[in-house]
């Protein structure tokens, strides 16, 4: 199977975690949506790491894995502690760092 | 010796040899500034403390000085006539890179002449203010800044550098805007003090730029160093700086265009009147232009502007002394027409002495009937009594015992020159003409005199506003000035700040609506993220295609 195909597949996967990331409200939506956007990219190189016969994507992408869960630890904590002070887990909700 | 600069002296040079050093009573030569400064700082510092006691300290130091100038006076004409010139280095002042000025003294004949002058009729002055100003309740202020204009001055004299003249020259300007304003309760006398300060301001330019412009050409300011080499500097530089030496004395003396502050300065105490018009500020310029001397003979431009200076403002009516035989004398071997004009000048001159001791002395009493005029105290009358009796026996002397000018001919090195017309036809004239003045005089106000001023014709309206002195400096300085710093505002105010702070008000109303994208909601920074790497892509891809 051609590279193309998972490409393109991985394109399409990051396109639609931003589409998620910019319309959803929900913050557990908007996290899974970062991790469909990372998960692309971990695609892609695996992909191209294939293509090119060496290892290099394939080290990186368990880099990207290993800094995803880091980021969710740490995301997990802060959309906790939004809610337990909201009671809500809206994105749009905490807006007072602003001009 | 001094003049260790970097400057070799040149050769050949006969009247400019090395000082000798200053050796017995000539090592104390500065005692004459410390004296009156130690006064000035006692009495200045010291504050009402020494109210009780400080005139008299004031009145003491200058009396010393007095003696201890009629000490080296002896003493200098105890030495053979070509080596009366010594110095004495103090402490090296200024030292940058080769460039070293020393504060030096020197004490030649030309200095001992206005060094006696200033301590003896500052002395007298100073016993003559402890009368006149018995009853001020500043007066230990009063003698404080008369110590320091006495320092100030003997400084300016006894200098050895141009520098260091400059120095003294600046302190004589600052205790004469204090002593003319000292009554500044009166409006007129600070607004006189401003003036006299400010007019002294314009000549002190001159003599800065002239400093500047020795330092340029000759590489160093001590006046044996600059005179040994004026000979060889060209003639062109020469006369820039003889003329702006010019101005500063112009400044300093009084002299046309630069006189309208003298007479508003007859707002100070009467005596800083003495001190400053007869005695010795008026002479500083004088002195800076005989010091120089060198500097003019190499510039026959230049000392004829001095000589025209001279006769305008004898016609001018503000200078009286004994100089104006010397005037017309250097004004006739400058040209006839020069001469012929300081001649009349004499005449005039003549004229109103005599109208003015007429008025003041003969005729019946004008006064008020409740003002009660009365004759001063001794210890202001003794004062007057000896430097009447001075004026008179030094002229005489003078007359005895050989002139003024061969005491000072190692100094400025000038010899009698002879003239087309003989001197002793021309001091005929002169004094001709001076009788006629003086019967003019006795003529026209032998009459009662009248206790209110007569109207008088066109010339003599003129004359009451000192030749419209005022609107003239008004039209000519004052209002260009006013034009200039409008400008300077407006560039100032306008372009240069509008520059400023247009830029300062751009970047903040940029800001301001920059700021605006700090929304705070957290989809919104992820569009632009996105929409920014869109762009970059967009444009890394374009700039891919060629």
């Amino acid at each position: 199977m051609s590279v193309d195909n998972y490409i393109i597949l991985a394109c399409v996967l990051f396109t639609l975690g931003a589409i998620g990331v910019l319309v959803r409200r929900n913050a557990i939506v908007v996290f899974m949506s970062v991790e469909l956007m990372l998960n692309a990219t971990n695609l892609a190189f695996v992909a191209f790491a294939r293509m090119n016969g060496n290892l290099d994507g394939q080290v990186i992408a368990f880099f990207v894995m290993v800094v995803a869960a880091a980021e969710v630890v740490v995301g997990l904590a802060i959309i906790v502690t939004v809610y337990r002070s909201r009671r809500s887990a809206s994105i749009d909700e905490p807006n007072l760092l602003k001009y | 010796m001094i003049g260790n600069g970097a400057v070799v002296l040149s050769e050949g040079a006969p009247s400019l040899e090395p000082l000798a050093a200053a050796t017995g009573v000539f090592a104390y030569l500065w005692l004459l500034i410390a004296l009156p400064l130690l006064g000035a700082a006692v009495l200045l510092v010291g504050g009402r403390r020494t109210n009780r006691w400080g005139p008299y300290l004031g009145v003491l130091t200058v009396s010393l000085a007095a003696v201890f100038a009629i000490v080296l006076v002896v003493s200098l004409l105890g030495l053979p006539a070509d080596d009366r010139a010594v110095g004495q280095t103090l402490f090296e002042w200024v030292f940058v890179g080769g460039f070293t000025v020393p504060a030096a003294l020197q004490l030649d004949q030309l200095s001992m002449v206005f060094v006696l002058l200033i301590t003896i009729v500052g002395a007298l002055i100073h016993v003559y203010s402890l009368g006149y100003m018995e009853d001020d309740p500043d007066r230990r202020k009063f003698f404080g800044f008369l110590n320091l204009f006495i320092a100030a001055m003997l400084l300016l004299v006894l200098a050895d550098n141009y520098l260091l003249l400059y120095v003294g020259w600046e302190g004589v300007g600052l205790a004469s805007y204090l002593l003319i304003g000292f009554w500044q309760f009166k409006p007129s006398a600070a607004a006189a003090a401003k003036k006299a300060f400010i007019m002294n301001r314009v000549g002190d330019v001159g003599l800065s730029l002239a400093i500047m412009l020795i330092f340029i050409t000759f590489g160093t300011v001590t006046f044996d160093s600059v005179f040994a080499a004026a000979g060889e500097a060209n003639e062109s530089t020469l006369t820039w700086i003889g003329l702006l030496l010019l101005l500063a004395a112009c400044g300093k003396s009084a002299q046309f265009p630069l006189q309208a502050w003298l007479l508003d300065a007859m707002e100070g105490p009467t005596p800083v009147s003495a001190l400053i018009h007869a005695a010795t500020m008026v002479t500083a310029g004088v002195y800076l232009i005989v010091r120089s001397n060198p500097i003019y003979d190499g510039t026959a431009f230049a000392l004829t502007a001095v000589v025209i200076i001279g006769i305008i403002t004898m016609f001018l009516g503000a200078i009286i002394g004994s100089a104006k035989d010397d005037i017309i004398h250097a004004a006739f071997e400058q040209n006839i027409i020069i001469g012929i004009c300081g001649v009349l000048a004499a005449g005039i001159t003549g004229f109103y002495m005599t109208r003015m001791v007429i008025m003041t002395f003969f005729g019946k009493p004008r006064w008020p009937d409740d003002a009660h005029p009365h004759e001063s105290k001794p210890v202001m009358t003794i004062p007057l009594i000896i430097l009447g009796i001075g004026s008179v026996v030094t002229g005489a002397a003078l007359l005895y015992w050989g002139n003024i000018e061969s005491w000072l001919e190692p100094v400025t090195g000038i010899e009698e020159k002879p003239l087309a017309i003989p001197t002793i036809v021309l001091e005929g004239i002169t004094l001709l003409i001076v009788l006629i003045g003086v019967s003019i005089a006795i003529a026209r106000y032998r009459r009662e005199v009248p206790v209110l001023a007569p109207k008088g014709n066109l010339l003599t309206v003129a004359a009451r506003n000192s030749l419209y002195d005022d609107a003239i400096n008004e039209a000519l300085v004052v209002k260009p000035t006013y034009v200039l710093s409008d400008g300077s505002i407006f560039v100032d105010e306008r372009i240069i700040d509008g520059t400023v702070e247009g830029s300062a008000h751009l970047v903040g109303g940029l800001g301001a609506r920059l700021r605006r994208l700090q929304s705070g909601f957290a989809r919104s920074y992820a569009l632009l993220m996105v929409g920014g790497a869109v762009m970059v892509l967009v444009i890394l891809y374009l700039a891919r295609l060629p």
